[in-house]
């Protein structure tokens, strides 16, 4: 082949494999990104009964009933609380009062939790928890004086 | 063209360094409480057990305080607790506001540890933890003689915290 | 008196690699000898020095010194000895100080092993070490001070998290460092390179060594993380595409490429720009990695405590280290451009589309890792981008990279016949398809994609072994292959088995969570397991909760495990002790959680196909790099007409 040649050659692999990656990145990027949701804002949003989310807050103190594996708790921003249903064993870490992030699907007012998420370390509040408290805070201190 | 192809990493790397510096500011952790500066809340609370008002605004007026906010179920609460005893042996006031907790172990937990509050109030639907925006327990505050918050402390207080930061804020208030 | 002693070695090293960072590079400009001998002797003395300080504060530790703040806050005179000496790095300060610590240890190295490097190559090298030095150590000093006291000393120390008192992880960071710092010295060769303005084939050649144990160490770190999340978090899994993984993972793929670039520019003195470019992305990935666990920009289950001063301290540090030296490729990288002529059909054509794939994957990780940070400095919501994102995006990728990988070693340089590289290869396609086949055909047909991936990993097993053959021929060529050649066949061997287990352990995963009463049984893949009893336990600093799984296999008993639930007495933080037993084609795993209150408990018990053959193939990886590095084309002295400068 003339260097000519080669280099289209290579530059058009090239060319293909960057098409490639970003076929597939935006693809996965498509049916992967999870949002992140405060109990207030699923209070007063519409989300798909379909759509995985996350949402984020405390356990409420008095909320955790456990039937065999089956857990039901109650997730709260101080203003609004949505009410979770799991099945499993619940990570180390998690008590009531403390912040947690459970990631699955709302419908009927019940969220299904997949997976719920407290982090390795006592002192944690997961950051998504901190600004969701705090909006409601602030939405509390607006909204209700 | 050849030679901008050469540029483009350093470009990459000022723009990435611009996106994570604007991340870092919105950071949560030292973000100073939206109450910094302004008063108290308004509350008057319960003692742990029973009824009546044992905490309001009212007992703080007049002096430079520490409103520590803490519940029993908190481990760093447990870990913080002798440094507060340790400050109220050094005379300045703490007030306790116990979150959402059990009478019984709040009890429990000032008999065995040792009761560094002049008084304790107990947030019991934790509302005032709401209004004063606490994120994560325990939190503490350094109340002014005015009764305006002056600082905000999220998660346990060490030594190295008191003696370097709460305890020159307390002079540099007391000293007004 | 010790800690003083170890602030005051840690402020000369300081000194020390500020000189080390200036003179030497102003001698190695103008010629000066004596300038230039300033660098070996920094190197030297800034690893001993830096030696001195990590030995007071492992010191601190074994004594339990409370009064220092950093000892009082992590550490426990209840802890066992060896999580004491642990506690040393278990923590912010004490990591950043062993950082500190092997950068200089890299440093020494080049200084005493790099006796076959041109002199000014040589100097500019361990100079450009001196400034990460200086960046590493000033941040120590002024922001993470490990030596600082606290008075009056308290009693008794706060612990370590409870999770991290685990022998995979006390040597999980050294080893991870060892390969992160480690790609600060191929970085080093890459700028002082660019000054010089010449690469060529003996510069090739002398960051090959380096890049290589760098690659080695990182392949071990990454593998005991994984491993250590595989048996500790209890939950069977073993890679989370967290975003602490992500970022020990892109510097591998990334060393991983510089690795293969570096052998087409020894060889076919071309793409000398883009491994420039790797070498110094690399790093770049590495410090990102040490910016994003410790600034709390992301969230992570790994994250130590977040400090936006030191945050901001790492990222100026990133910035300046990575900005000059793109700066620098930009005003010199042009001028790089290689003699060699480049075939599509060739190997150094087959080591290009790897490398390109490998920078791509790499890529795309850290635009999944990052674009939840984008989104919300756009505040366009909050969003976390899971495991699914990483595995459709990754996982495509690898398959053309490991079809490739296995032909590529057939080809020859400069211009392959790829068709008669491919049909030499009929037995390994023949075996894989086999292979494939029969396990979709006789173990499971609803999963031909795991049978497709186990059916590439023994095409690429098969193609290795048979690359090896057509080498060797007899016994005796065997022993005479050379040992570079060992470690490349050994390193895409491993890979090859590791595949096989992350395949098999993905797909084919059996999973039982349920309530048990003692005395009752389950069965999983074939496994009876009866819990037979649950006692309390008392262990060194914690009190536990055991349970008793009796297992049986065709009626007869098998083996015994004991999962735990720990109580730490310090911190009462809870942790989950699985019980593991692995055998060739699997590892049985069985978890105790909360009892419900009637005397039954919630457990789960787990059924990892093939889970041993990813620490054995990670494991066979770091060994072809270590044959590869005790080969003698490494100590090779330059020839002559490598030290004739060609100034750009």
């Amino acid at each position: 082949m003339k260097p000519k040649h080669q280099r289209l050659a290579l530059l058009g692999l090239g060319v293909l494999v960057l098409g490639a990656a970003a076929a597939l990145v935006l693809t996965a990027f498509e049916d992967n990104l999870v949002f992140f949701h405060s109990p207030t804002e699923l209070a007063t949003k519409e989300v798909s009964p379909q759509q995985r989310l996350r949402i984020g807050g405390l356990v409420q103190d008095g909320s955790l009933v456990k039937s065999g594996s089956d857990v039901r708790f109650v997730v709260t921003d101080g203003a609004h609380s949505i009410n979770v249903a799991y099945r499993g064993l619940l990570p180390d870490l998690f008590r009531e009062g403390q912040g947690i992030v459970a990631e699955g699907t709302f419908q009927n007012g019940t969220f299904t939790a997949r997976e719920v998420l407290a982090k390795h370390d006592e002192n944690y509040m997961p950051p998504e928890v901190v600004d969701a408290l705090k909006k409601s805070g602030e939405w509390q201190r607006s909204g209700g004086k | 063209m050849r030679r901008l192809v050469y540029v483009l990493p350093l470009v990459l790397v000022a723009l990435l360094g611009v996106a994570f510096y604007f991340q870092l500011g919105t950071d949560t952790q030292k973000l100073p409480s939206a109450l910094i500066d302004k008063p108290l809340p308004i509350f008057n609370l319960p003692p742990i057990e029973g009824d009546g008002v044992v905490l309001a605004n009212s007992d703080l007026a007049g002096k430079v305080a520490l409103i520590n906010v803490w519940a029993s179920w908190c481990p760093p609460c447990r870990i913080e607790h002798p440094v507060l005893m340790g400050i109220a042996a050094s005379g300045v006031a703490i007030y306790g506001v116990n979150y959402k907790d059990k009478p019984d172990d709040a009890k429990r937990f000032l008999t065995q540890l040792g009761n560094p509050f002049i008084a304790v109030g107990a947030d019991r639907d934790g509302k005032l933890a709401i209004d004063l925006g606490v994120y994560g327990y325990p939190e503490t505050f350094i109340v002014d003689a005015n009764g305006i918050i002056r600082y905000r402390h999220a998660g346990p207080i060490n030594k190295v915290d008191w003696e370097q930061t709460l305890l020159p804020i307390v002079k540099k208030l007391q000293a007004r | 008196m010790i800690a003083e002693f170890g602030h005051f070695a840690l402020t000369l090293a300081l000194a020390v690699a500020f000189v080390q960072a200036t003179l030497p590079l102003l001698g190695a400009h103008r010629r000066d000898t004596g300038l230039m001998a300033l660098a070996p002797a920094g190197a030297m003395l800034q690893f001993a020095l830096v030696a001195l300080a990590f030995g007071a504060l492992m010191h601190a530790y074994i004594v339990s010194d409370f009064s220092l703040a950093n000892v009082a806050q992590n550490s426990h005179t209840a802890k066992p000895m060896l999580y004491k000496v642990a506690g040393t790095w278990g923590n912010h300060e004490g990591s950043m100080l062993l950082w500190a610590l092997i950068l200089s240890l890299y440093g020494a190295a080049v200084a005493a092993f790099g006796g076959n490097l041109t002199e000014t190559l040589k100097v500019r090298v361990l100079s450009i070490q001196g400034m990460i030095g200086c960046g590493i150590l000033a941040f120590i000093l002024f922001t993470s001070n490990p030596f600082a006291r606290l008075d009056p000393a308290p009693f008794d120390g706060q612990s370590l998290n409870p999770l991290l008192q685990d022998p995979g992880l006390a040597f999980h960071p050294p080893l991870l460092y060892l390969g992160y710092v480690g790609l600060s010295t191929s970085f080093s060769f890459a700028v002082a390179a660019l000054i010089e303005g010449k690469v060529d084939a003996v510069w090739a050649r002398w960051v090959r060594p380096w890049t290589l144990a760098a690659w080695g160490f990182l392949t071990a770190g990454i593998t005991l993380g994984s491993w250590w999340a595989y048996y500790e978090l209890g939950w069977g899994g073993w890679w989370f595409w967290d975003p602490v993984e992500n970022a020990s993972f892109m510097p591998w793929l990334a060393a991983t490429a510089l690795l293969h670039s570096a052998i087409v520019a020894e060889k076919r003195d071309a793409l000398k720009a883009w491994t420039i470019f790797l070498a110094i992305v690399a790093f770049a990935l590495s410090l990102l990695g040490t910016f994003l666990v410790r600034s709390g920009v992301l969230t992570s289950v790994h994250a130590f405590a977040s400090d936006p001063t030191r945050g901001v301290y790492i990222l100026l540090f990133l910035v300046v280290t990575v900005g000059a030296a793109f700066a620098l490729f930009a005003w010199r990288g042009p001028a790089l451009a290689g003699t060699g002529r480049f075939e599509p059909v060739s190997r150094e054509g087959a080591l290009l589309i790897n490398n390109f794939v490998l920078t791509v994957a790499a890529a795309s990780i850290l635009l999944g890792t990052l674009y939840p940070l984008f989104l919300d400095i756009l505040n366009a919501g909050k969003v976390s981008v899971g495991a699914p994102y990483f595995q459709r995006v990754f996982i495509p990728m690898m398959i053309p990279m490991l079809l490739i990988m296995a032909i590529a070693p057939m080809l020859t340089w400069r211009r392959a016949d790829a068709g008669a590289a491919i049909v030499s290869l009929k037995w390994a396609g023949l075996v894989a398809a086999i292979v494939g086949f029969g396990i979709w055909l006789f173990i499971n047909r609803a999963s031909a994609l795991a049978a497709f991936g186990i059916a590439i990993a023994a095409w690429l097993f098969a193609a290795t072994m048979w690359e090896l053959y057509t080498r060797a021929r007899t016994w005796r060529g065997l022993l005479r292959q050379p040992r570079v050649s060992w470690g490349m066949t050994m390193a895409h061997a491993g890979l090859a088995i590791a595949i096989a287990g992350m395949t098999a352990s993905t797909a084919w995963k059996v999973e039982d969570i349920r309530v048990m009463a003692p005395g009752e049984t389950t069965e999983i893949a074939g496994y009876q397991f009866t819990l037979s009893n649950v006692s309390d336990v008392r262990g060194p600093n914690y009190a536990a909760l055991r349970a008793t799984f009796n297992v049986r296999r065709n009626g007869q008993a098998y083996t015994t495990l004991y999962p735990e639930k720990r109580i730490y007495d310090v911190g009462r933080q809870p942790t989950t002790e699985a019980a593991i037993r692995p055998t060739i084609w699997g590892d049985l795993y069985a978890v105790i959680g909360d009892a419900d209150g009637n005397g039954s408990y919630v457990t789960r018990i787990y059924f990892n196909p093939l889970v041993g053959w990813m620490w054995t193939g990670a494991l066979i990886m770091v060994l072809g790099a270590g044959m590869s590095l005790s080969d003698r084309r490494y100590r090779q002295v330059a020839t002559a007409d490598d030290t004739v400068e060609a100034h750009a």
